[in-house]
């Protein structure tokens, strides 16, 4: 088990050093966390929403944007709703040490308190000491499986999938062969959209069935979620599809029908490109081994980044009004209607965003499996 | 760390997702795709033989219009050969009852003609005889009256003497 986490913290690095770029950008933000930390104390709130900013203005901290931005796309133990009401969460933690442990998150009250042995440290669950200070071998031990706002929102849009979808399938079994009414009607042009454009054009006619039950889910899971987040109150505002071990799992299942239901031909190309000299092979099979799992990787990259994007730019438009709001409030009533003119701007682009990464992502990964099942001789250019 | 916490993949939320994903993908590909993708098949093939029904039975409809016709042809040639018949039976037969009335015509005005002649064969005969007998009569009486006197008659005896003696030498 604790290779697993040493594996997970070395996968963590590894996208860590490849977003190197903004690195720095992260050390800011860092800092700017720790002081907005410090005043968090003073004055409690977890923020998430412009109802919160308002709130952190009044308790008389110095707005911190990216402190802001940065709570929102990440995930939290509890879901703020309003003002001062969060909608406390189950926290489950498995300690190798001390077994299963189940309590709610307001047992935290915010970050603030200690529960037996349990502390918060921004939005983490850790080990403390008597003493009150982190304990970190203890902390190795936590294996925090909390049903966190992101969960919480997970579940939903599963739940919501699931009804929708079996609804619309009753629809489909109830009127056989007659024309689609309802919510069947709004949904049938976008699963055949999935079926001949997707599915059919990049897997093809014969072998594409199989596939289709996980191009669908996937397909509307990250519509359905990236939808969710673009709605600023409960129980949309989780930033799902922004999250990396959303897409990361999103991706590993793609990586594993890809890998699982390869061909000779497949693995040909991988392993001993043919019609390529024997020297060549030497560079050309450790690429093509990379490109293997660079494929899942960028799909998993992609999605994640279009979607937090998105929410940060959004974010980034209303905290500017805070940020002018500190110095004037003239200023600021002033920049709230241009933030909020670019804010709806950009909810139009991020609908489109919504969907367009949604079919980018299936669409992708048909075309991995497609290339996976390739019978023909073809010298294609692997797509990336 | 708060650009590490967004890019490093939380254990608990991978948990969750690949559990809960996975079930919803099963569940949904049993209760909810295939009964859907199959749905929508179906239609497609009934849409498609509907289709091609009609087709088919356009192409049938333009095969029987084709035939009507030809029937109605063949039915209006029927009828002109038909009331062509009946007009030449007609013909023929006012033709046949005209032939016969005039032979019927021809033997009465025959047999008329041989009865008048028989009538005034007849009726001559009788005047012949009358006329004789009234001959008779009247020599009778021109005879009666020329012998009345009896040197009368010996005068045609002698006559009828001499002649008798001259056609005897």
């Amino acid at each position: 088990m604790m290779s697993l986490k040493a594996l997970l913290r070395l996968a963590s690095l590894l996208i860590g050093t490849l977003l190197m770029g903004s690195a720095y950008a992260q050390d800011e933000g860092h800092d700017h966390g720790e002081i907005a930390h410090d005043h968090a104390e003073e004055a409690p709130a977890t923020v998430a929403d412009a109802h919160t900013i308002a709130h952190a203005e009044q308790g008389g901290g110095k707005f911190n944007a990216g402190k802001l931005i940065m709570d929102h796309i990440g995930d939290e133990h509890g879901w703020h709703l309003w003002g001062h009401t969060t909608l406390p969460l189950p926290v489950i933690l498995f300690d190798t040490q001390r077994g299963l442990q189940v309590f709610s998150s307001s047992r935290f009250e915010h970050g603030h308190a200690t529960y037996e042995g349990y502390a918060l440290n921004e939005s983490e669950v850790v080990a403390v000491n008597a003493a009150g200070n982190v304990d970190e071998a203890a902390t190795a031990n936590i294996w925090d499986i909390s049903i966190t706002k992101n969960v919480l929102s997970l579940f939903i849009s599963l739940a919501i999938l699931l009804v929708i979808f079996i609804s619309v399938a009753k629809a489909y079994t109830r009127r056989a062969g007659q024309a689609p009414t309802g919510m069947q009607n709004l949904l049938e042009p976008i699963i055949l959209f999935v079926r001949d454009d997707v599915a059919k054009s990049a897997i093809g006619e014969h072998k594409y069935q199989k596939y289709m039950p996980y191009l669908l889910t996937a397909f509307f899971f990250i519509f359905l979620n990236n939808l969710m987040g673009l709605v600023p109150f409960f129980p949309g505002g989780a930033n799902l599809t922004g999250n990396i071990a959303v897409t990361l799992v999103l991706a590993l299942i793609t990586f594993v029908i890809v890998t699982i239901n390869g061909n000779k031909n497949y693995w040909g190309h991988i392993l001993a490109m043919p019609g390529v000299p024997k020297w060549v092979l030497l560079i050309l099979t450790p690429v093509e081994i990379l490109g293997m799992f660079l494929k899942p990787f960028v799909l998993m990259i992609r999605l994640f980044a279009n979607i937090t994007a998105g929410h940060i730019i959004a974010l980034s438009f209303f905290s500017l009004i805070f940020v002018f709001g500190e110095t004037s409030a003239g200023a600021g009533y002033g920049v709230s209607v241009m933030s909020l003119a670019f804010t709806v701007f950009m909810t139009m682009l991020e609908l489109l965003v919504a969907f367009i990464q949604a079919y980018v992502f299936t669409f992708l990964s048909a075309m991995y499996i497609g290339a996976a099942l390739e019978e023909h001789h073809e010298h294609k250019e692997s797509i990336i | 760390m708060l650009l590490a916490s967004l890019v490093e993949p939380s254990f608990g939320l991978i948990f969750w997702m690949t559990l809960s994903f996975l079930a919803v993908l099963f569940i949904l590909r049993k209760f909810a795709w295939k009964p859907i993708l199959n749905g929508l098949k179906e239609r497609e093939t009934s849409i498609a033989d509907a289709l091609n029904e009609a087709k088919k039975m356009r192409e049938d409809m333009v095969r029987m219009a084709a035939g009507n016709e030809a029937i109605m042809r063949q039915a209006r040639e029927d009828r002109e050969l038909l009331l062509k018949e009946a007009r030449d039976i007609r013909d023929k037969e006012i033709s046949e009852a005209k032939v016969r009335a005039k032979a019927e015509g021809d033997a009465i005005l025959t047999r008329a003609r041989a009865d008048i002649q028989n009538e005034k064969n007849a009726a001559i005969t009788e005047m012949k005889n009358q006329v004789a007998s009234l001959s008779i009569l009247v020599a009778e009486r021109i005879l009666k009256d020329k012998l009345e006197t009896g040197a009368a008659q010996h005068t045609l005896v002698d006559k009828v003497m001499a002649e008798a003696d001259l056609r005897k030498s």
